[in-house]
C-alpha cells in the first residue's frame, strides 16, 4: 500500500509540476498572474475526453491536435485580452492586479461555459487501464505513460529554455525586459510566445490527467492554486524547483489521501503553502531578494 | 481632533436621516422588493467592506465568501443554543480569528502572495467544513429555524450598513486612514516615515472580514437549509469585486455606486439566464475591467469640470491655511 | 575630534545571490558631521543606505545608532529610532498634496502630531524649504527639483538624528543645485548629522565634513574631501589603473 501511494504521489507530483511549469512561465516571463490556469487544463481535459469518446482518438494522438490548438488559442487570449492590459500597466504591480481581475473574470467565462456543456457531473474514460505490476505494487497502465509523457514533455520544454535561441531570449524577458530589449529582444513577442507556450503546457498536463483521473467542470481553481502553490514553493521562474516542489506536493497529497482522509487533501496542500509561506517565502530554491 | 465638528456633523445627519428613512421600508413595499432590498444591503456592506481594505491596499481579497460562510455556518450551529445577539458576537470572533491568521501569514509579504492564498481558501474552508460534517456530525447540511423574519434581516442588515459607513468615515478623518492612503500611495515611503504597515493592514483586514462575517450571520436565517455549497460559493466573491470595482473602491461610497445596478443586473440575469449566469457575469465583469479601470466614481471625477480638488478627509485643509 | 559617535557601522555584510553588494563595510559618524558616501556606480552606496534605514537587512554586521542597536530592526522602528532618509530616485505621494506629504512624517514619529498641530508643522515646513505657495498642489504636480525639496520636507517632519540623502543633488541643473546646496548648508549649521551619497564634486567640497569611499562594495578610504580624493587607490578606483 506505501508504495503504491508514493508511486501515484509521483505520478500525481509529475503532473503538478508539469503544470506548475507552464504557470511559471506565464507569471515568470509574462508576468501574467494567470487565475485561469486550472480552467485551461480542465478544458483539455474535456476536449480528451470527446476525443476519445466520440471520435474514437486516444489521448495520445490526441496531444497532436490539443498541443498546437491550445497553444494558439492562448496566442490569441494574450494578444486580445492582455496586451491591452500590458500596455496601460504603469509597473509591474499594475499589471499583477489587472491581470489578475481580467483572468478571474475569464475563469467564470470558461467554468460557465463548461458548465452549460458538460453539466457538474464527473467525468473519465477508458484508455490503457489494466494494471502493471511495479515493484510490488499493481499500477494501471495509464498512469505510467502519463508519467512517461511528463517526463519526456518536461525535459524537451527544459531544453528549449536553455538550449535555443528563443529560450534563452525568455530566461532573458524574466530576468529582466527592460534590458532585454536593449539586447535587440522582441519583449511583447516574447512574452506571447512565453503565455502560448505556458498554455499548452497546461493544456498536455490536462490531457495527461484525464488519463487516469476523474475529472469535473468545478476542478480548474483547484488546478490553479496548486500549480500556484507549486510556484511559489519552487521559486518564481525555477523549472528544476517547480519539479521538487510538485512531486512533493503530490505525494504529501496521496500519503494523506492514503492513510488520513481523501476529504483532506485540500488541506494538506494549505498546511505545506502555509509551511513556505512563514518559512520560506522566496520558495525552495529562490534567491531572497530585496 | 474631534470628529463632532460642522464639516463632519453635516454628513452624520444626512447620512442619519437617509438611514432612519430606510428603515420605513418594510412598511412600504412587498415581499418581493424588500428580499431585494435585502440583497441590496447585503451587497452594500460586503462590497463596502471589501473596499475599505483592497480599495487603499490594493490587495485584492477574493475570500469575501469565505468570511460570510463561516457567518452563516455560525448560526447553523448555535442559533438553537444561545440568543442571537450572542450568536452574532461568536460569529464575529471566529471570523475576527480566522482573518487573523490569514493576514499574519500573507501580509507581511507582496500582495501576490494574499491574492493566491485568498484565491484558494474558499475551497479549503470548504473542503475542511465538508469533511467535519461528514466525519464529525455524520450529516451534510443543516437546519435554520429561528424566529427571525425578512423585516428583522432588513433592519439588521440596515444597522450594519449604518456602523459600517461610520467607521470608514471616522476611518477616513483618522491617523489610521492617512496612513493607509500612505500605504497605497507608496508602501516604501510609509514604512520609513514610520508607519508599521504590516500592523495596519492586518488590522484593515480583520475589520473588513468583522463585517463580512457579521452579513452571513444576519443573512442565515432566511436560508432555513444550508451546506458547505450554499454557504461557500465562490460567486459571491466574484460579485463582490465586480460590484467594488464597478463602483469605485477608492471612495467610501463608490461601492455602492456599483450595488445597486448590479444587484438589479443579478435578479434579472438569475432570472431569466440561470444556466449563463457566470459566463454573463464574467462578460459585465471583463467589460468593468478593461472600459472602467477606476469605477464610475473614476470617471465621474475624471470628466467633471477641474474644479480644484476638494479631496477626502482633512477638515482643516479648506478653512484654515495660516497666512 | 572627540565628540559623540551618532552611527557606527561594523562588519557590514549584503550578498545578492552571489552577488557581493556590501563587504565588511565600517565607519562612525560623529554628532553634527556631515559624511559623503563615495564611490563608483555599482560600488554599493546605495545598498549601505538601505542597510542603515531598514529597506534592506544585512546578512552580517552591526548598526548601532546612539549607543542602541538597531541591525535588524524593520524600516519604521528605524525611522523612530530617529534615522530620515530620501531616496536616489525621488519618491513622494504624487496624489497627495503637499501639506499632506509633510503630514505623513509629521503623523506617524515617535512624537506624532495630527490635526491642527500637523498642519501648522507642515506649513512651517514647508516655508523652510521654500515650497508654501504649492500647499495644496498635489505633489505629483511639482517640478522635479521642488518633489527634491518636498521629499527632503517628509523627511525633516521625522525629527531626525540622522539624515541619510541618497543622490539628493543629482539631477539638477546648476542654479538649482547652488540651492540644493545652500538648503543642505542650512540643515548642517541647524546641527543635522547628515550621510550624502553624491557624485557631485562641488557639493562634496562645500559641505562634507569627511568622505568615506567604497568600491566594489567595499571601503577604500576614509578622511577629509582633499585627502580622499587625491588618494591614488580612490583614483583608480573611478578611473582605472593608467590614472594613478
Amino acid at each position: 500500500m506505501f508504495s503504491y501511494a508514493v508511486f501515484s504521489g509521483i505520478t500525481l507530483g509529475g503532473m503538478y509540476a508539469l503544470v506548475a511549469m507552464g504557470l511559471t512561465l506565464q507569471y515568470g516571463v509574462s508576468r501574467i498572474m494567470n487565475l485561469a490556469y486550472g480552467e485551461l487544463v480542465i478544458v483539455a481535459s474535456f476536449v480528451a475526453y470527446i476525443l476519445m469518446t466520440t471520435l474514437g482518438i486516444n489521448p495520445i494522438v490526441g496531444l497532436l491536435i490539443i498541443i498546437p490548438a491550445s497553444f494558439a488559442l492562448n496566442w490569441i487570449i494574450y494578444r486580445i485580452l492582455l496586451t491591452p492590459l500590458v500596455a496601460r500597466a504603469k509597473n509591474r504591480g499594475m499589471l499583477e492586479v489587472d491581470s489578475i481581475l481580467a483572468t478571474f473574470g475569464l475563469l467564470f467565462i470558461v467554468q460557465g461555459i463548461l458548465l452549460v456543456w458538460f453539466g457538474g457531473n464527473y467525468y473519465s474514460y477508458d484508455f490503457m487501464n489494466n494494471a502493471v505490476d511495479v515493484f510490488g505494487a499493481a499500477i494501471a497502465a495509464n498512469r505510467l505513460v502519463a508519467l512517461g509523457f511528463a517526463v519526456v514533455i518536461g525535459l524537451g520544454f527544459y531544453l528549449v529554455l536553455t538550449r535555443t535561441r528563443i529560450g534563452t531570449a525568455l530566461r532573458a524577458v524574466a530576468v529582466d525586459p527592460t534590458s532585454a530589449r536593449l539586447v535587440a529582444i522582441d519583449v511583447n513577442f516574447a512574452s506571447c510566445f512565453a503565455f502560448a507556450l505556458g498554455g499548452a503546457m497546461a493544456a498536455v498536463g490536462g490531457v495527461l490527467v484525464s488519463m487516469f483521473l476523474t475529472f469535473s467542470t468545478s476542478m480548474g481553481v483547484v488546478f490553479t492554486m496548486k500549480a500556484l502553490i507549486v510556484v511559489i514553493m519552487g521559486g518564481v521562474g525555477n523549472m528544476l524547483g517547480a519539479l521538487v516542489a510538485g512531486l512533493i506536493l503530490g505525494v504529501a497529497e496521496s500519503l494523506v489521501a492514503t492513510y488520513v482522509d481523501p476529504g483532506l487533501t485540500i488541506a494538506i496542500t494549505y498546511v505545506i503553502f502555509l509551511l513556505v509561506l512563514l518559512i520560506k517565502p522566496s520558495g525552495l530554491f529562490g534567491r531572497s531578494s530585496s | 481632533m474631534s470628529i463632532l465638528t460642522a464639516d463632519t456633523l453635516k454628513p452624520i445627519a444626512i447620512g442619519a436621516v437617509i438611514f432612519a428613512a430606510l428603515a420605513f421600508l418594510p412598511s412600504l413595499v412587498d415581499n418581493y422588493y424588500m428580499s431585494l432590498a435585502i440583497s441590496v444591503a447585503s451587497f452594500a456592506v460586503l462590497a463596502t467592506a471589501w473596499s475599505m481594505f483592497s480599495g487603499p491596499t490594493r490587495y485584492i481579497s477574493l475570500a469575501t465568501v469565505v468570511f460570510f460562510g463561516i457567518g452563516a455556518y455560525t448560526v447553523a450551529v448555535l442559533g438553537e443554543l444561545m440568543p442571537f445577539a450572542l450568536v452574532l458576537v461568536c460569529a464575529g470572533l471566529v471570523g475576527t480569528v480566522i482573518a487573523l491568521l490569514v493576514g499574519f501569514s500573507t501580509l507581511r509579504l507582496a500582495g501576490v502572495y494574499f491574492v493566491i492564498f485568498t484565491f484558494g481558501l474558499t475551497e479549503l474552508v470548504r473542503q475542511v467544513v465538508s469533511w467535519h460534517e461528514v466525519n464529525v456530525t455524520r450529516e451534510m447540511g443543516r437546519y435554520v429555524f429561528l424566529d427571525i423574519t425578512q423585516n428583522d434581516i432588513y433592519w439588521q442588515l440596515l444597522a450594519l450598513f449604518a456602523v459600517l459607513l461610520l467607521t470608514g468615515f471616522i476611518l477616513g478623518r483618522s491617523r489610521l486612514g492617512f496612513a493607509l492612503r500612505i500605504i497605497g500611495e507608496d508602501e516604501t515611503v510609509a514604512k520609513h516615515c514610520g508607519i508599521d504597515v504590516t500592523r495596519i493592514k492586518i488590522a484593515l483586514f480583520v475589520l473588513s472580514a468583522l463585517f463580512m462575517t457579521l452579513t452571513g450571520a444576519i443573512m442565515a436565517p432566511r436560508w432555513t437549509y444550508i451546506d458547505p455549497v450554499i454557504a461557500f460559493n465562490p460567486m459571491l466573491s466574484f460579485q463582490v469585486v465586480i460590484m467594488a470595482l464597478l463602483g469605485g473602491p477608492r471612495r467610501l461610497l463608490g461601492p455602492l455606486l456599483g450595488v445597486i445596478p448590479l444587484t438589479l443586473l443579478f435578479e434579472v440575469l438569475t432570472a431569466n439566464f440561470p444556466n449563463h449566469f457566470s459566463i454573463l457575469l464574467g462578460c459585465v465583469f471583463m467589460v468593468i475591467v478593461y472600459l472602467l479601470p477606476n469605477g464610475v466614481i473614476g470617471l465621474y471625477e475624471k470628466y467633471r469640470p477641474p474644479k480644484k480638488r476638494s479631496h477626502t478627509p482633512n477638515s482643516t485643509k479648506s478653512g484654515e491655511t495660516p497666512a | 575630534m572627540t565628540s559623540h559617535v551618532l552611527l557606527s557601522i561594523s562588519g557590514l555584510h549584503k550578498a545578492f545571490g552571489g552577488l557581493i553588494a556590501v563587504n565588511q563595510m565600517q565607519f562612525d559618524i560623529c554628532e553634527g558631521e556631515i559624511i559623503g558616501l563615495l564611490g563608483p556606480n555599482g560600488s554599493g552606496k546605495t545598498t549601505v543606505i538601505n542597510l542603515i534605514s531598514g529597506a534592506l537587512s544585512p546578512n552580517d554586521g552591526k548598526v548601532v545608532l546612539d549607543g542602541k542597536d538597531i541591525t535588524n530592526l524593520p524600516a519604521h522602528k528605524i525611522s523612530h529610532a530617529g534615522i530620515a532618509r530620501t531616496f536616489q530616485l525621488v519618491r513622494i505621494l504624487p496624489d497627495l498634496d503637499c501639506i499632506e506629504n509633510i503630514e505623513a512624517g509629521l503623523a506617524y514619529r515617535t512624537k506624532p502630531l495630527w490635526g491642527h498641530d500637523a498642519h501648522t508643522a507642515a506649513y512651517e515646513l514647508l516655508e523652510r524649504i521654500g515650497l508654501e505657495k504649492h500647499a495644496h498642489t498635489p505633489a505629483g504636480d511639482l517640478t522635479y527639483i521642488d518633489q527634491k525639496r518636498l521629499e527632503l520636507g517628509r523627511a525633516l517632519a521625522l525629527q531626525p538624528k540622522l539624515l541619510l540623502l541618497d543622490e539628493w543633488l543629482a539631477g539638477l541643473n546648476p542654479s538649482e543645485l547652488q540651492d540644493g546646496i545652500t538648503l543642505v548648508r542650512k540643515l548642517k549649521h541647524e546641527g543635522l548629522t547628515i550621510i550624502m551619497v553624491e557624485h557631485v564634486m562641488d557639493a562634496i567640497r562645500s559641505l562634507c565634513d569627511r568622505c568615506v569611499v567604497m568600491n566594489a562594495g567595499a571601503k577604500i578610504a576614509d578622511g577629509s574631501p582633499d585627502a580622499v580624493l587625491s588618494d591614488g587607490e580612490v583614483i583608480r578606483a573611478y578611473l582605472g589603473d593608467s590614472h594613478a
